[in-house]
Parts: structure tokens; C-alpha cells; sequence
């Protein structure tokens, strides 16, 4: 399984992962070795096999609706790298350069 | 007692040395951030001191004993791996996208423990969000193997681990992914648990792949490792895959022989490429296990050779999920860039290291449109038939018992460049994960000065069994007495 350069950066895109040129190159060759080791799952029939998410005896694990403090917003907003008005701020997602995205 | 020794006591000793008023909590902590001053320089276990902090909570320490108002924990050194949150001391996951993060909560771990009087030393070095077998994917350096310095630590938990085997803290917290705890439990010759998915809570544990990521501890010994899993396990309800079944008094588990105790030996765990000094090694402290009195017999696990294939498609289609959170917005790192979109790229791009962004980049082709079927649920469907070779070994006997790691601690830059030879560290640890059992580390040997380890599996939620065999090897055996010569 070998993938090539523009399956490598439609994941890139999807992933928002900005990667160099030989960044992409390095990524095409090692993400192209460990899906062919991969593909040893492909020797088993799971054709009529269950899937499992996670290993946990547990499903739907609820509790009353009753509003608690939370955390103090200024401390949230200790780590933002920009903030106005109380507010995280970034640039807009509409229009602008991203509109196509 | 003197200084330098105080930082080889066990949990159990320093305890009856702190409650019978033979030291202070403050003269046990100060001994401790000696031993840090004097091999951090060497190792690098940690990427934060918490030297003030850690004084503090000593001398309130003090005040609890002097009052009779004590829990096994107070005023015990503790390690923390840095991708536990701490409200008083920067979190970074070894990442430089949240270089300086400081979280405005304590994870779980963090706050039973806090509450139980303990002292934290500071937050160990890991792997880039514990993503790694050796602590080389840490954006901070490298942590050391305190019997070989030009050996890794493994990973990804390699920093507590080696605070362990170091004397810098009596005991740690990691967390066990793929085998994060055990495999560095086992290069650093100490005892690391990785506990049954479910059995402490995760909340604050910043997620890798949430359906396999458990906390767990290290420890010189098996004890103490039974000790402090008692002090952070139970249900919380801040993670709803915590389990609400009663938690076992560990410790009084410990302790008899393993007459009529069934112990299996799976052949799968045998593989080219296996060291021959750790399959003796192994072979050997199966034959004591059965001179203890417990009935060795063979099983199988016929599916254990899909598992490293089934992790790497598993975790990180759940790493590409949980880390679209470091997107340069609310924490850490951020790129000013022209779009939004720019700004996301360039954050992610340049915060996160190599490997971080080989698994986003894996995970997310996973669970791509057109591959989804292909990869992540036919990774699913592997994981029940893994899960399904456990339980019924499980019906036949009590644990199974195999190497931890095929080798020990290997050089430093040896596998870097190979992203499939470094996975294969973790090829006996993964299935435990996968099948959400858990899993004991203990030392049973040494080759050319560097330690081997037992790995005793067990039934979900019976770690008691694994630690009463773990305890029980210990108590015939003497490997976990030693210490490397470091400093």
C-alpha cells in the first residue's frame, strides 16, 4: 500500500495539520510502511464478528439535571492566547480568506 | 535513618517511619529534592519542579500527623507524569503546544491524593501526549535510564518511572495506553500497574485514546503499588467510564502462597526477535511462580499477533479525535495567521512534534470517508476476537504471566528513525489494553546491568489476584532490592 502525495495532503487539510513540503514526503513513505503492516489484519474473516468501542460494562450512565458552579471564567480565560470582551476571539469563519473551506 | 537513605524507603516503610515520628514529612521531602538536585542534571525525569509546593504540602503534612489525621499517603513524594492536570503547577504533555499551560482543575488522581496529604515533587517527562515507547518524543528531552544513561527509560511514561527507580519520589502515577506503565515499569526495573479500564477515573488525565487510557501507579514494590492504587481508585462522576463496582482492600490481598492459585503461560507471547536473556529470565520466575505452589498450565491467545495492527489503527483514530482540541484558540501555542483556517494549520503544524502529527495523520485517514470500514471498524471487530481470546483463557486460570517487553531498555536513538520497529516495543503489552484487563510489572532479573520484567495479566477488576501473585514472587525473589548506582 503506497500512498501518494495528494492522498497525504487531503489528510493533511482534514486533519488541519500545516506540514512542510518534506514533511509531506517523510509522512507518504512512514504512513505507507505502517499501513502495509497493517494490512496483516486483512488475513481474518471478521465478516460475522460484533465491533467493540471500549471494554466497559456500562451503557448510558446518567445523572439528575441540577446546574453547579463552574469554573471561573476569568481563570479559563488565563490560557487563552487572545481574548476581548470576556470572549476567546479569532479571526472570522466566514468570509474573509476561508470562505472556501 | 540517613538522607540518602530515606530516598530508597518503600511507601509502607516511610510510612511507619513518619507515624512513629522517627522523621518528618518536611525532612523526608527535602531528602528528596536533594536527590533531585543531585541526579536530575543526569536523568531528567522531570520537566517541572514543584520544590515550593512540595514543602508546603509537607509541612501541612506535619500538622495531619501531629494530629493523628493521617492516610496512607501523607506526606509521601509523589511523581506526577505532566499529562495529569495540576491547578498549581504548569501541564504540558512533554508538548510545545501547551508550553506553560496552566490548568484552572485538578485531575482526579491529582485531587484524591492532594486530599490524602501527599507531596508532589514535580510533573515527570513522557512522550509527546504519551505517545511513544521511550520518552524521545518528549519536545523537552529526553529522560535517561537511571541504570544506563545511554539507554531510554522507555515510555511513555519514562519520566515517572525513572523518578521511581531513582530515588527522586517513593512512588509515581502514569498512565497505560498501550503499555505506558508497564513497559517503562520494566526497563527502569520497578513495579508499574496498569489497572482494569474503568477502575480509576481519567478525568483530568489529558485523553490520548479514551477507550484505552488508565492511570496507574509505580512503585518499589509490590505494596506500595497496592497502596496507592487504593488511594485513587473508584467510581467519579466526572468520568462516566468510571466503575460504580466496589474497590477491594488491595493490600489485604497481598500475602500466603499461590497453592491453588492457576497461572497460564501463553505461547503467542513467544516472538522472533525476542532477547533470549528475557526469555530465560521469564521462563525462569515461571518455575519459581510453580515452586510457590501455583498450578502452571498452557493457554492460548491466538489472536495476540493482530494486536500491535489493531492499536495502530484504534488509537489514533482516538488520538485524531481528542487532539483537534489543541487547535490555538482557548490554550496553549497559537499562530497568528491572516484565516482562521491559516491559524489552525500553522498552530497544529508547529506545536506538535513529529510523531504526534504521524499518528493525527494515521488516525485520521482511518476514519476518513471511503476507509472508515476498511481500517477502524475492522480494527473494532479484531479487538472483540482479542477480548474474546482473554476471556476464555480466563475461564481455564487466574492471570497469565509473560514477558513485559521482548528486550531491555535500548540505546538511545536506536529506533527513532523507525516508526514500526519502536511499536514493537509494546507488542506484549498492547493486548491487555485492547481487552481493558489489567496488567502487573514486576522485576524478575537483570541482563548486562539492565532489568527484565515479569508481566502478570489478570480478569477485569481482579487486580487483587495479579498483585497478591506479584507480591508473592517479590517476596522469594530479591531483584526489586537493587538500585543503579546513579549519583
Amino acid at each position: 500500500m503506497r500512498l501518494t502525495t495528494e492522498q497525504v495532503e487531503a489528510v493533511a487539510v482534514l486533519a488541519r495539520l500545516g506540514l512542510e513540503p518534506a514533511e509531506l514526503e517523510r509522512m507518504r513513505d512512514q504512513l505507507s510502511s505502517i499501513l502495509s503492516s497493517i494490512e496483516q489484519l486483512d488475513e481474518l474473516d471478521t465478516a460475522a464478528i460484533p465491533p467493540t468501542a471500549q471494554t466497559i460494562d456500562l451503557t448510558n450512565v446518567l445523572r439528575e439535571d441540577v446546574a453547579e458552579p463552574s469554573l471561573d471564567r476569568d481563570v479559563v480565560l488565563r490560557n487563552a492566547p487572545r481574548q476581548r470582551d470576556g470572549f476567546f476571539e479569532v479571526h472570522t469563519p466566514f468570509g474573509g480568506g476561508d470562505a472556501e473551506s | 535513618m540517613s538522607a540518602p537513605e530515606l530516598v530508597w524507603s518503600t511507601l509502607a516503610g516511610a510510612r511507619n517511619l513518619l507515624d512513629s515520628r522517627q522523621i518528618s514529612a518536611v525532612e523526608l521531602t527535602r531528602a528528596h529534592l536533594d536527590r533531585l538536585d543531585a541526579v536530575e542534571p543526569a536523568l531528567h525525569c522531570h520537566l517541572e519542579r514543584m520544590d515550593e509546593i512540595a514543602l508546603a504540602q509537607a509541612a501541612m503534612a506535619d500538622k495531619r500527623i501531629a494530629a493523628g489525621n493521617t492516610t496512607s499517603m501523607t506526606g509521601i513524594p509523589v511523581s506526577l507524569k505532566d499529562v495529569l492536570v495540576t491547578r498549581d503547577a504548569p501541564t504540558t504533555a512533554a508538548s510545545r503546544i501547551l508550553a506553560g499551560y496552566r490548568s484552572p482543575y485538578d485531575a482526579t488522581v491529582v485531587e484524591r491524593l492532594r486530599t490524602a496529604g501527599a507531596v508532589f515533587v514535580g510533573k515527570s517527562n513522557t512522550d509527546e501526549f504519551a505517545m511513544g515507547s521511550s520518552t524521545e518524543n518528549s519536545a523537552y528531552g529526553v529522560t535517561h535510564n537511571p541504570w544506563n544513561p545511554e539507554r531510554v527509560p522507555g515510555g511513555s511514561s519514562g519520566g515517572p518511572a525513572a523518578a521511581v527507580a531513582s530515588g527522586e519520589a517513593i512512588v509515581s502515577l502514569g498512565s497505560d495506553t498501550g503499555g505506558s506503565i508497564r513497559q517503562p515499569a520494566g526497563f527502569c526495573g520497578v513495579v508499574g500497574l496498569k489497572p482494569t479500564y474503568g477502575r480509576v477515573s481519567r478525568y483530568g488525565l489529558i485523553a490520548f485514546a479514551s477507550s484505552l487510557d488508565q492511570i496507574g501507579p509505580f512503585a518499589r514494590t509490590v505494596e506500595d503499588a497496592a497502596i496507592t492504587l487504593q488511594a485513587i481508585a473508584g467510581v467519579d462522576r466526572r468520568d462516566s467510564t468510571s466503575s460504580p463496582l466496589p474497590v477491594a482492600d488491595y493490600r489485604s490481598a497481598l500475602g500466603g502462597d499461590l497453592r491453588g492459585t492457576k497461572i497460564g503461560v501463553a505461547r503467542e507471547y513467544t516472538i522472533d526477535g525476542i532477547d533470549p536473556a528475557v526469555e530465560a529470565a521469564v521462563q525462569t520466575a515461571i518455575n519459581q511462580l510453580e515452586e510457590l505452589g501455583a498450578e502452571v498450565s498452557a493457554v492460548s491467545l491466538p489472536h495476540t499477533r493482530y494486536a500491535l495492527a489493531t492499536y495502530y489503527i484504534t488509537a489514533p483514530a482516538e488520538a485524531s479525535a481528542n487532539l483537534a482540541r489543541f487547535d490555538g484558540v482557548r490554550y496553549g501555542y497559537s499562530k497568528d495567521a491572516p484565516t482562521l483556517k491559516a491559524m489552525y494549520e500553522e498552530t497544529r503544524g508547529e506545536g506538535f512534534g513529529d510523531e504526534v502529527k504521524r499518528r493525527i495523520m494515521l488516525g485520521t485517514y482511518a476514519l476518513s470517508s471511503g476507509y472508515y470500514d476498511a481500517y477502524y471498524v475492522k480494527a473494532q471487530k479484531v479487538r472483540t476476537l482479542i477480548k474474546a481470546d482473554f476471556d476464555a483463557a480466563f475461564d481455564q486460570v487466574d492471570a497469565i504471566v509473560a514477558p513485559t517487553s521482548p528486550t531491555v531498555a535500548f540505546p538511545i536513538g536506536s529506533r527513532t528513525d523507525d516508526p514500526v520497529q519502536m511499536y514493537l516495543a509494546d507488542v506484549f503489552t498492547i493486548p491487555a489494553n485492547m481487552a481493558g484487563i489489567c496488567g502487573l510489572a514486576v522485576p524478575c532479573g537483570f541482563s548486562d546491568g539492565l532489568p527484565i520484567s515479569l508481566q502478570i495479566l489478570g480478569r477485569s477488576f481482579d487486580e487483587s489476584t495479579i498483585l497478591r501473585i506479584g507480591h508473592a514472587y517479590e517476596q522469594a525473589t530479591d531483584w526489586h532490592l537493587r538500585r543503579p548506582s546513579i549519583a
